[in-house]
């Protein structure tokens, strides 16, 4: 499904434009592009924490870290996880407030398959840290077992 | 791909003996463990949080009449067990029959998340605290009919449990770890079915993994088997709620 | 209306003003995918699609979640222990259901 719509998006790159948001994303490059918005990520001052093997695709965790003051006038806005091979590309995106203190969130995803996992996060100095990871997965999330 | 897998295994038949049984734990991969032991973390205690309010709901509550859940430790140790009317009972049966006939309200049902909430609440409560089912007297009839099952070879994989739990415990199967196959982790949350489920539930996929007949959630054949397992079991701590894969 | 929902929320009863507290959220939900593959029932999605975070007069966590999160979800943030109150979850499920819990935090 996810190669069907990505072969269309690649067809009618005129058509795609005029898609709504949620169509015009049916892949993570699309996604990505989309929040850099011209903005040229650095790999810098950023931790994600996923297992390189998953033992099952329906609960992996992740966790990410942004070292960051945490003032008003320098902190992380937003910390977006991004799927290569799910359905959906946007996984999950966090809003965060200087009053949260740290850059710090965790939380379990889905995974269809082996795959490479985006996180991106931005600052309200416009600057937007990026690390990217590989995670094979055993038995993947969207398999009825016995 | 299972059959190739099964037929892969050395088989050898064979009970392992209750020294040689480990908990079920120690065949979970690190990560699996340390989530099992974490209440912030493991989403099987959402049922336990679920279950601790079921006990105390109602006019007629479970409350009223045993006190805090508390009291219940010890109480999942000693399960399954023969009612004085000689039914044999496991921890679901026994809340069913308190909610039946001395609550005067209809059964949650199997698999119900009402059901599997109270009895993990319930079996939470003497999580760690060794199983010592009774064995003799009435049950006793009960833990051989449960013996049979187990040593009896059934399916198309014409495979016995034993040789899966005792043979090949702590080997892979379709990129698992077999254990010695206890069920003390019972109510658990298996990542692969993302909820919480009964052991007869499981049994029911292990039947079909074997393409045997899969008897009904709290059939005698399973309530017999889990009596049997559980006195395999015995001096091994309750785990439940588990975590598994 | 928010509804009750059973949720696990993990944090400390106490802190000092000031001390950055972890959260940690656990939600009971099946967070159900679209289905529409050949052969099976179709199914509309029906997820939590959002969990908002509200502490002393001010929205202090949000999270936009997609099917690709698990089911009964798993949440993990922190925040600035400022005043003693209430920490109040809400979420937002399709076809318009919202969920609410609160905790509360004594703050010294």
């Amino acid at each position: 499904m996810t190669h069907a719509s990505r072969r269309a998006v690649l067809v009618l790159p005129i058509a795609a434009a005029a898609l709504p948001a949620a169509a015009a994303e049916d892949d993570m490059a699309t996604a990505e592009r989309a929040i850099l918005a011209g903005r040229t990520p650095v790999a810098t001052g950023i931790a994600f924490e996923m297992p390189p093997l998953s033992e099952n695709g329906n609960s992996v965790d992740v966790a990410v870290r942004i070292d960051s003051p945490m003032t008003p006038a320098d902190h992380v806005h937003a910390i977006h996880i991004l799927s290569e091979k799910n359905p959906v590309p946007r996984v999950v995106t966090f809003t965060l407030k200087p009053r949260a203190g740290r850059a710090e969130v965790a939380t379990r995803i889905r995974l269809a398959t082996s795959q490479q996992i985006i996180v991106l996060a931005e600052t309200s100095a416009g600057q937007v840290h990026r690390a990217a990871r590989e995670v094979i997965v055993v038995l993947g999330a969207c398999v009825e077992g016995g | 791909m299972i059959h190739r897998a099964v037929a892969a295994l050395i088989l050898a038949a064979g009970v392992a003996a209750a020294s040689e049984l480990r908990p079920s734990r120690d065949f979970l991969s690190p990560e699996l463990r340390a989530l099992q032991d974490d209440p912030s973390r493991h989403p099987g205690w959402l049922w336990v949080e679920d279950g601790e309010a079921l006990w105390q709901r109602g006019e007629r509550s479970c409350q009223s009449c045993h006190g805090g859940i508390g009291s219940m430790a010890g109480v999942a140790t000693r399960y399954p067990a023969v009612a004085p009317d000689g039914a044999l009972l496991n921890l679901e049966g026994r809340i069913e029959r308190c909610r039946t006939q001395q609550q005067n309200e209809a059964p949650f049902g199997t698999e119900s998340d009402a059901l599997l909430s109270l009895t993990a609440a319930i079996a939470q409560s003497s999580r760690g605290l060794p199983m010592r089912v009774a064995t003799d007297g009435p049950a006793a009839s009960f833990i051989e009919q449960g013996r049979r099952f187990y040593e009896t070879r059934q399916g198309q994989l014409n495979l016995a449990c034993g040789q899966c739990h005792d043979e090949n415990a702590g080997r892979r199967l379709r990129g698992d770890v077999i254990s010695n196959g206890l069920g003390t982790g019972y109510p658990a949350y298996r990542l692969e079915w993302n909820t919480l489920g009964s052991l007869h539930r499981r049994l029911r996929a292990c039947s079909l993994g074997v393409r045997a007949t899969q008897f009904p959630l709290g059939s005698p054949e399973y309530l017999a088997l889990e009596l049997f397992l559980a006195s395999r079991a015995a001096g091994l701590p309750v785990e439940a709620p588990g975590l598994r894969r | 209306m928010a509804n009750p929902i059973v949720a696990r929320i993990t944090l400390p009863d106490r802190a000092r003003r000031g001390e950055v507290i972890t959260i940690r959220v656990l939600v009971r939900h099946p967070m159900e995918r679209a289905i529409d593959a050949a052969g099976l029932t179709p199914l509309p999605r029906k997820i939590l699609h959002r969990m908002r975070v509200t502490y002393a007069d001010e929205e202090v966590f949000r999270a936009d979640l997609s099917q690709g999160i698990t089911a009964n979800p798993y949440i993990e943030f922190t925040t600035i222990a400022v005043e003693t109150g209430a920490i109040v979850f809400e979420w937002d499920e399709d076809g318009g259901a919202t969920y609410r819990r609160e905790v509360r935090l004594v703050v010294t």
